[in-house]
């Protein structure tokens, strides 16, 4: 390699194509063999292979002592796991669905994310609780929530939820090598995402970094996990009408990158925040309230908020498409700002 | 009553000799830790272990020191004492120090020395046994023959996550102890308005676990049942349910200071017939393991050494305002300012 040049003896790195549910199905397996101390736990994840298949394959390769299928109890494996994890384990948390995490709040709130702070430093939880959060097709009320707004507001937790294929990839990876609890959230709608990761083994994705996955002028349309892909595709229709709407995917919640996110404002002047949860305190208001905070002299318009609807999950389709923001609604919010 | 009898196998004059100075050094902690709270030096919530000092002295005999694992609720002050902690640092904790084991940070009910093998110190009723059982299935998943000693209360005993883990303690045979202090009330609550089944020790048997109930105010039985349990438990690695009955001779907590609310002078007085430490006395002196002379002796000794301890843990600093943001997490700071 010649001094100060790029290495053109070194070959790029070869991609691979995949999906969403596939890289982070290699991102685990790449991590267990890495690494003796990683584990899994969780419901239907071994001999059944998981619910959504993410873990398909793992209990053969690493039997019941890695891959631990547990009874349907999600405070008392949830807190096993970080029990484990003071003891220096890295344990990774399926959630069946994230809606199931509410029963283990206790044991992430209340216990995993202050242990660090609560000990004066003595104990470490690199734990990883990641599952499938967001409405996926017709589950209904109980099976549907987007809870990274909750998580995000509580300090001694990082909460990130990628949007991209190579990003679900990076971020995993990023999250079995923190030393502290990161909660992963994956959208069920990204699952079968195509896409393409780097061929390496230690390919990251740095959490807190939020990054401009297209590039405008005219407005900033700001959101994470499968919002993120409707603001694209609501970029892509507003293009038509000769709007450059510019986007801008968070993926990390906590630590949350506002430079990035400030910087897109002063840009384009206006912004758009989508989020799937709750409108209502939902984590696109905070985004929102940050952006009139520090950027107010530079929006020529209210920061506009695109949320899921204030109502419980309804099974109909018909229903369920009507409470999950799509391209429409977005659009919507921009006719009001432009 | 029979006049008592040393089984001089197991019961070495020099080991009641340190089973005397354990429990006064506790007693005597104990007292200084009141005294403290009533002169202003200790804010929040403190609960002591006074009338209970046999159960963790006997307890702690059996264990091994920097190998096995130990996990307490919040009456908490008594097992890093035994185990080895810098009573020092444990004061300075409650008092809210720099100095403190956890900086300051966690307090009475947050003593945690991670090196010796405690691992706090937990505030939410029965959301710890998860933490606990989680110690345990680390030691079982590195093959270690670690035992793990999980402290709970009565209260405790009612909480549903305790028999989410009893089960998983079961059925991946890990091995711990869950020692239920049945001191009778759960804060102000007595065992038989909190209980259905007042005989707490069964709580293990609708899992096949081993379980049963002893005189937690014998400190010579209370060593040598947990001697036998322990061996047990390592060389099977199965749980075990110890019931250990014993008293809270104080309140629930330092601000608990109207105890008519829920039980009576008299049967305080009947309590306190039961005390441990004179009980060892007495035994030591039909058995002429010690003097009279030489158990004042050593009492006021330990007095001096626990004045010592406070005056040295008073003279610690306060932590410096900066330190709020120290330790949130492992890598980074959490955002800054109001």
């Amino acid at each position: 390699m010649s001094p100060g040049g790029p290495d053109l003896e070194k070959p790029m790195p070869a991609t691979i194509d995949t999906t969403y549910r596939d890289a982070i199905h290699r991102a685990i397996d790449e991590e267990m063999e890495r690494n003796p101390d990683v584990f899994l736990i969780g419901e239907d994840i071994g001999r059944y292979e998981g619910t959504f298949k993410v873990t398909k394959g793992f209990w053969p390769k690493y039997g019941e002592r890695r891959v631990v299928d547990t009874p349907i109890v999600e405070p008392g494996f949830t807190g096993i796991a970080i029990g484990a994890a003071m003891t220096g384990l890295r344990p990774i948390v399926e959630m069946m669905t994230m809606s199931f995490s509410i029963l283990a709040l206790d044991q992430i709130i209340n216990h995993a994310a202050k242990i660090h702070y609560m000990t004066g430093g003595q104990a470490k939880v690199p734990l990883v609780v990641r599952g499938p959060g967001g409405a996926a097709k017709q589950l209904s009320a109980q099976h549907s929530h987007s809870l990274e707004g909750w998580y995000a507001h509580v300090p001694g937790l990082k909460v990130v939820a990628p949007s991209t294929v190579e990003d679900a990839y990076g971020m995993l990876k990023s999250a079995v090598w923190d030393d502290n609890p990161v909660i992963f959230t994956e959208n069920p709608g990204l699952y079968t995402l195509k896409g393409s990761i780097p061929d390496d083994k230690d390919f990251s994705v740095p959490f807190g970094k939020a990054q401009v996955l297209r590039e405008g002028t005219d407005l900033s349309l700001i959101g994470y996990s499968r919002m993120t892909q409707v603001n694209l595709a609501t970029a892509e229709r507003l293009s038509e009408e000769g709007i450059d709407a510019e986007v801008v995917d968070v993926r990390s919640l906590l630590p949350l990158d506002t430079d990035t996110i400030f910087e897109s404002v002063r840009k384009t002047h206006r912004a758009v925040v989508v989020y799937e949860d709750w409108k209502s305190g939902g984590f696109g208001a905070e985004i929102a309230a940050r952006i009139g905070e520090e950027c107010f002299d530079d929006l020529d318009a209210p920061v506009g908020r695109v949320g899921g609807l204030n109502v419980p999950m309804p099974y109909a389709r018909v229903l369920e498409l009507e409470c999950i923001p799509d391209v429409e609604n977005v659009i919507a919010a921009v006719r009001r700002l432009v | 009553m029979a006049k008592a009898k040393l089984d001089h196998k197991v019961e070495s004059p020099a080991l009641i000799e340190d089973f005397y100075r354990q429990m006064l050094l506790i007693r005597h902690f104990e007292e200084k830790c009141n005294f403290a709270y009533r002169q202003g030096k200790v804010g929040g919530y403190m609960h002591v272990y006074i009338g209970m000092e046999a159960t963790a002295v006997g307890i702690n005999h059996a264990l091994r020191p920097g190998w096995d694992y130990v996990m307490a609720a919040y009456r908490d002050h008594p097992q890093p004492l035994l185990m080895g902690a810098d009573p020092v640092s444990v004061m300075a904790e409650i008092m809210g120090r720099k100095g403190g084991l956890s900086k300051g940070k966690g307090g009475s009910m947050h003593i945690y020395d991670i090196e010796r093998g405690f691992f706090g110190g937990w505030g939410i009723v029965g959301g710890h046994t998860a933490l606990g059982t989680g110690l345990a299935f680390a030691a079982k998943y590195r093959g270690e023959d670690r035992v793990t000693v999980c402290y709970l209360g009565d209260g405790a005993a009612n909480a549903g996550v305790f028999f989410e883990v009893m089960n998983m303690a079961s059925l991946w045979d890990l091995p711990i102890i869950y020692v239920i202090e049945n001191n009778e009330f759960a804060m102000g609550t007595r065992l038989e308005y909190h209980a259905s089944d007042t005989e707490l020790w069964k709580r293990g048997l609708p899992f096949g676990i081993e379980s049963e109930r002893i005189d937690g105010m014998d400190v010579l039985q209370v060593a040598k049942d947990a001697a036998r349990i322990v061996e047990r438990v390592r060389s099977t690695s199965r749980p075990c349910v110890l019931e250990v009955m014993n008293y809270r001779f104080a309140g629930h907590g330092a601000a608990d200071n109207d105890r008519r609310l829920y039980r009576t002078a008299e049967e305080e007085e009947a309590a306190y017939q039961r005390d441990p430490l004179p009980r060892l006395e007495r035994v030591m002196l039909e058995t002429n393991a010690m003097t009279r002379e030489k158990m004042e002796a050593i009492d006021e000794e330990i007095k001096a050494q626990v004045d010592k301890i406070y005056e040295a843990a008073d003279a610690i600093p306060f932590p410096d305002p900066a330190e709020v943001y120290a330790d949130v997490y492992t890598d980074m700071e959490p955002e800054k300012g109001h």
